[in-house]
């Protein structure tokens, strides 16, 4: 291990300009696929705060006792889809139309009695907040005798689960084209560096080194580089968020666990190209 | 220790070798001498095994080609010291380093390293370069460290594949002393060439190979070596290319 660990240092001194080509290189490929990354992840973040709109309400006929509603909410509260359930009383659905609807003020405080029902208010988990789980759950509260009528604007939500297909179909599509471009440079990078110690390949076997101890400087070479990469391509990533972030529009990062996904990824994809560069090369030699 | 038994190797252009056999000794020094193409760079691939018979067997140092794991070959190298006509020489590490490789990738012990290293440079009268680089050194410097790398190992068979193909006349000379003087301590040698001067030079196993096969064994002829090499080995007596035969 302590030879491994030596010739991969040695190859980094002995090469440094090409080493930091190869670094460069998986950094920037990486970096391309970071920032598709943040927008992916920005989209993503914007549909679930639209999302977490997404409610359904079931209003309460008039002289339903409260203990038949609170039952009621029990039962509702314990559907999988359901995050939170809330009773709205008629009196605070005045008091809250009063307070958001103030155009209509002068119409409300003239009333003689609240025309307003109570309602349940119904929010979903986020996995359910789309239009099939949303019709489902509005048909289940119908099924409550007291409950008049239900309203959860199946339209604006079908509308977003067509938003949230777009994005989903043209994340997968780009992030694949994008991952295999990444995929395509660095493997090329790793081969090429390979390529750089070929003749070290053919002493080693011909002295009698045998193929695992051959790899094993490669693959650590490999993986070092494709960490680097990845490390350097985070760093890219962060300055380009906080100059968009600063001057144009607030967006949010990468949370640590995918920073750390994408820096690990980096070393995978620079593994994985050295082992398949090595392997042609034993194989050739 | 290492025999040839009716091997051929065929290309997808043609044999390269056809039906050869030959029986090199313990100890032995031996020459396989041929034209261009005749065969020899075959012959010692197939020795130290980057290349395998289309028929026949190939025995080296208790290695059978036709009974060959995975490992075999890494520890049938480890036995035998291969030298080449283009020294093949890690240019961005010292003489020293180049000869120290061959040993820590083959798992010496790090303490032991240095002082083999230094002995076998010693041993090939190169002490004092030790720390040049290859492009420091002269052809003849440089193919005594690639020997030296061979060596270090303490190889029981040294294999020459046109070791002097690339130098003048007085490191060719060098060379070739070195050469038998690492016999002469218990090494066997077999050198492939096709400089007719040095093969005449001595009275030792010549091996000629012609078109892929023995054209003379002087085992077989019991002859002396130097008398029938003084025919010409090939008719057009081209010089081969860097790469050998």
């Amino acid at each position: 291990m302590n030879l491994t660990l030596r010739e991969t240092a040695l190859a980094f001194r002995r090469a440094p300009l090409p080493s930091l080509l190869s670094i460069t290189t998986i950094a920037f490929s990486l970096f391309v696929f970071g920032l598709f990354g943040l927008v992916a992840v920005n989209i993503h973040d914007v549909i679930g705060n639209v999302a977490e709109r997404v409610e359904v309400v079931a209003y309460v006929e008039r002289g339903t006792p409260i203990e038949a509603t609170e039952t009621a909410m029990s039962d509702i509260q314990a559907f999988p889809e359901v995050q939170s359930v809330a009773y709205v009383s008629s009196a605070d659905a005045l008091a809250r139309a009063r307070r958001e609807l103030p155009e209509f003020r002068s119409v409300f405080q003239d009333l003689e009695a609240n025309p307003l029902p109570a309602s349940i208010e119904v929010h979903l988990k986020p996995p359910f907040r789309d239009a099939t789980h949303v019709a489902a759950v509005a048909d289940r509260l119908r099924s409550f005798h007291f409950v008049d009528d239900v309203r959860y604007g199946g339209d604006w939500i079908a509308k977003l689960d067509h938003l949230r297909n777009i994005a989903a179909a043209v994340g997968a599509v780009v992030g694949a084209a994008f991952a295999l471009v990444a995929i395509m440079i660095i493997g090329t990078t790793i081969r090429m560096a390979v390529l750089h110690r070929k003749d070290e390949i053919v002493i080693m076997r011909l002295v009698g080194a045998t193929d695992g101890f051959i790899r094993r400087p490669f693959l650590l070479e490999g993986l070092t580089k494709g960490l680097l990469g990845g490390l350097l391509a985070l760093g890219l990533s962060y300055g380009a968020w906080a100059l968009v972030n600063g001057y144009l529009l607030r967006a949010a990062f990468f949370t640590g666990g995918e920073a750390a996904l994408g820096v690990a990824a980096g070393g995978v994809l620079g593994l994985a190209g050295s082992l398949v560069s090595i392997g042609r090369h034993l194989r050739s030699i | 220790m290492i025999k040839f038994l009716h091997v051929t190797k065929a290309y997808a252009k043609g044999a390269a070798l056809s039906d050869v056999s030959f029986h090199v000794p313990k100890g032995e020094f031996c020459f396989i001498t041929g034209h261009s193409g005749a065969g020899k760079t075959t012959a010692m691939k197939l020795i130290y095994m980057a290349e395998h018979p289309t028929s026949g067997e190939v025995r080296v140092s208790g290695f059978s080609s036709n009974r060959l794991g995975g490992r075999d070959v890494p520890r049938l190298r480890r036995r035998l010291g291969i030298v080449f006509q283009d020294f093949r020489l890690l240019a961005d590490r010292t003489a020293e380093e180049n000869v120290a490789f061959a040993l820590e990738v083959t798992g010496a012990r790090r303490s032991t390293v240095a002082p083999r290293v230094m002995r076998v440079l010693a041993q090939v009268g190169l002490a004092g370069k030790a720390h040049q680089y290859p492009r420091e050194l002269s052809g003849g410097e440089q193919q005594r460290v690639a020997i030296a790398r061979a060596l270090v190992n303490e190889p029981t068979v040294l294999l020459a594949d046109e070791p002097t193909g690339n130098l003048d006349d007085r490191a060719t000379r060098g060379i070739f002393q070195l050469l038998r003087d690492i016999n002469a301590a218990g090494t066997a040698v077999i050198m492939a060439t096709h400089d007719l001067d040095l093969v005449k030079s001595v009275d030792t196993h010549l091996v000629e190979l012609q078109h892929g096969a023995v054209a003379y064994d002087s085992a077989e002829d019991g002859g002396i070596a130097a008398e029938d090499a003084s025919e010409p080995p090939a008719p057009d007596g081209e010089p081969a290319g860097p790469e050998g035969s």
